[in-house]
């Protein structure tokens, strides 16, 4: 039952991902790059709801992890993509992001494991320490650029790539969340003395939650810097991260399809704002605010109403 | 008894200046049930807590089958067979009934994370092996009509039965239960009684039972360890526990002469 849950998921990524591309050649520059920023969002928010909403773990470094795979990605394409052959730059572009996703894997290793101790607020004030500390090593490191940042990396993130990749990424959270194996996610959640009483041990599926949950988040990064082919270490500040934190506190943290609804709507509603202006923060916050006193629990919390008043 | 289930040593632990336990020597053999009472604050949760892992003890030791526990941590312990209830019910509170128990599966399942991404046909007919174990514990316990119910949402002495579900799903060879019939009638107590000479008899187990009520220790226990204070003041069958003037004093009072 559980299995046809996922496969039905998947399914339903690749086909989006799919017709999508295939009608990309239709789509104007403007509305394919605002697609491209979709993607990436689902990436993001998906793989986060994974730390914040399946375990109960409050990153709030999420930036961060996105940084260090979009600036590994962008520098080896730099060095070796622009020059090489034509037919060679899909696999480099593929090894960039995959290289990058896993420095970021390794950057999550790093942070989880000292972080274990911690809960909450004390959990999430290392995680954004961490984003920080990494957004400067960029501002002040030569070799990617410093405070200007990487500039003329190639343009390689389509539509395909962008959906692809998020395909993947909500495949690979709920195969992992939604099996006997991955109730442990919610059980740490839920109750960590509980889970530990049960034979679950807290450490490993924290740990396997920031290490996932960064590797696709480096990935992200990675697409994020060959859609806009500039990177600069203010991309990657402290309110990139609550952007997606809100994108999962929306969604209903836990919910993979309402983190997917609210990062898609999140990242549209931006583009008809524009026309205000200046106004656009103010307005863009007001709507978060009244959406959260409406629907605490997330706007698309469905999955948990069964049984809530039995 | 030969090489005891579980056997404390002289266990003592000390929070700061406070001894909660101390020198604490408790044997527990297969499939046995043993009674831990004592009024409030003696130290019998405490005594979970270090049977379970939560807590190290200060000083002593702690064996399980004949290996000792010092070092492990509570999910490991879990593995090697003790499985235990809360006094405060700790449910997964985001979870229905059917995957409360399934959690607890997990621990004798080889199938992991490469397994739950790649999902062979050996991972998928697993799930389903899961799946019929879970439903037949529920079926033993009358909860399979709520599998799809939210844990939370059940009522109140069907939640300390799901507790019970969810740690027999470890397939444990010891079982703790930290006062189970709190809150209950003495319609559900008589039930519980009932319920936890099955679930030894079905099961195997040896059980380690804290309760506050009389009736129900008494009428279920074979032997009965009485903490004071942190420290063991008696220890014997119901019926000495009864006539041991100390365990009267501290803890039984008048109610020993209505039993």
């Amino acid at each position: 039952m559980m299995h046809v849950g996922a496969k039905r998921s998947l399914l339903g990524a690749i086909l989006i991902a799919v017709v999508v591309s295939l009608l990309s050649a239709q789509f104007n520059r403007y509305y394919r790059d605002v697609a491209i920023d979709v993607a990436i969002n689902i990436v993001l928010a998906v793989s986060l709801n994974l730390i914040n909403g399946h375990t109960g773990q409050f990153s709030l470094g999420h930036a961060g992890f996105m940084a260090v795979g979009g600036y590994i990605a962008a520098k080896i394409t730099l060095v070796f993509g622009v020059a090489a052959a034509a037919w060679s730059q899909p696999l480099i572009f593929l090894g960039a992001l995959l290289t990058g996703g896993i420095v970021a894997a390794l950057a999550g290793l790093a942070v989880g494991v000292p972080s274990l101790r911690l809960r909450g607020d004390y959990l999430a004030i290392v995680t954004l320490g961490f984003g920080e500390i990494i957004r400067v090593i960029f501002q002040t490191s030569e070799t990617f650029g410093a405070a200007t940042g990487l500039v003329a990396i190639p343009k390689w993130t389509t539509l395909g790539w962008g959906f692809g990749v998020a395909a993947i990424t909500v495949y690979v959270v709920g195969s992992l969340v939604n099996s006997t194996y991955g109730r442990g996610f919610l059980a740490v959640h839920d109750d960590e003395i509980a889970a530990g009483a049960m034979g679950i041990n807290p450490v490993r599926y924290k740990v396997t939650a920031f290490v996932v949950g960064a590797f696709f988040a480096g990935v992200a990064g990675g697409l994020f810097a060959h859609s806009k082919t500039t990177l600069s270490p203010t991309g990657f500040d402290f309110m990139k991260s609550i952007d997606i934190v809100v994108m999962v506190i929306l969604g209903g943290m836990g919910n993979t399809v309402g983190v997917i609804i609210a990062a898609v709507l999140l990242t549209a509603v931006q583009e008809p704002l524009r026309a205000l202006g200046p106004l656009r923060g103010i307005v863009f916050a007001l709507i978060i605010i009244v959406l959260m006193m409406l629907r605490p629990q997330g706007l698309f919390s469905f999955g948990k109403k069964k049984g809530a008043n039995a | 008894m030969s090489t005891p289930l579980l056997e404390l040593k002289d266990v003592t632990i000390r929070f700061g200046g406070l001894t909660a336990i101390s020198a604490f020597d408790l044997r527990i053999g297969d499939r046995e049930l043993v009674g831990l009472i004592g009024p409030n604050g003696a130290g019998k949760t405490t005594a979970f807590n270090l049977i379970t892992g939560v807590y190290q003890p200060t000083e002593g030791a702690i064996h399980f089958a004949g290996r000792t526990t010092l070092g492990h941590r509570p999910h490991q312990i879990a593995k090697r067979g003790i499985a235990r209830t809360f006094q405060n019910i700790r449910l997964f509170g985001s979870m229905d009934v059917f995957d409360n128990v399934r959690t607890a599966v997990q621990v004798h399942r080889p199938h992991g994370i490469r397994d739950a991404l790649v999902r062979m046909a050996g991972f998928r007919r697993g799930e389903k092996d899961v799946e019929k174990h879970v439903m037949e514990l529920l079926e033993i316990f009358g909860l399979h009509g709520q599998r799809d119910e939210m844990a939370k949402s059940l009522p109140y002495g069907d939640q300390r039965r799901l507790e019970i579900v969810r740690a027999l799903a470890t397939r444990p060879k010891l079982l703790l239960l930290d006062e189970p019939a709190a809150g209950m009638n003495p319609t559900e107590k008589i039930e519980l009684m009932k319920l936890i000479r099955f679930v030894q008899g079905k099961f195997g187990l040896a059980v380690l039972l804290v309760e506050h009520d009389m009736k129900v220790v008494m009428g279920i226990c074979e032997r009965i360890a009485v903490l004071d204070y942190g420290q063991k003041i008696g220890e014997g069958t119901p019926a000495e526990i009864q006539k041991n003037p100390k365990v009267i004093a501290a803890y039984l009072g008048q109610e020993a002469e209505h039993a």
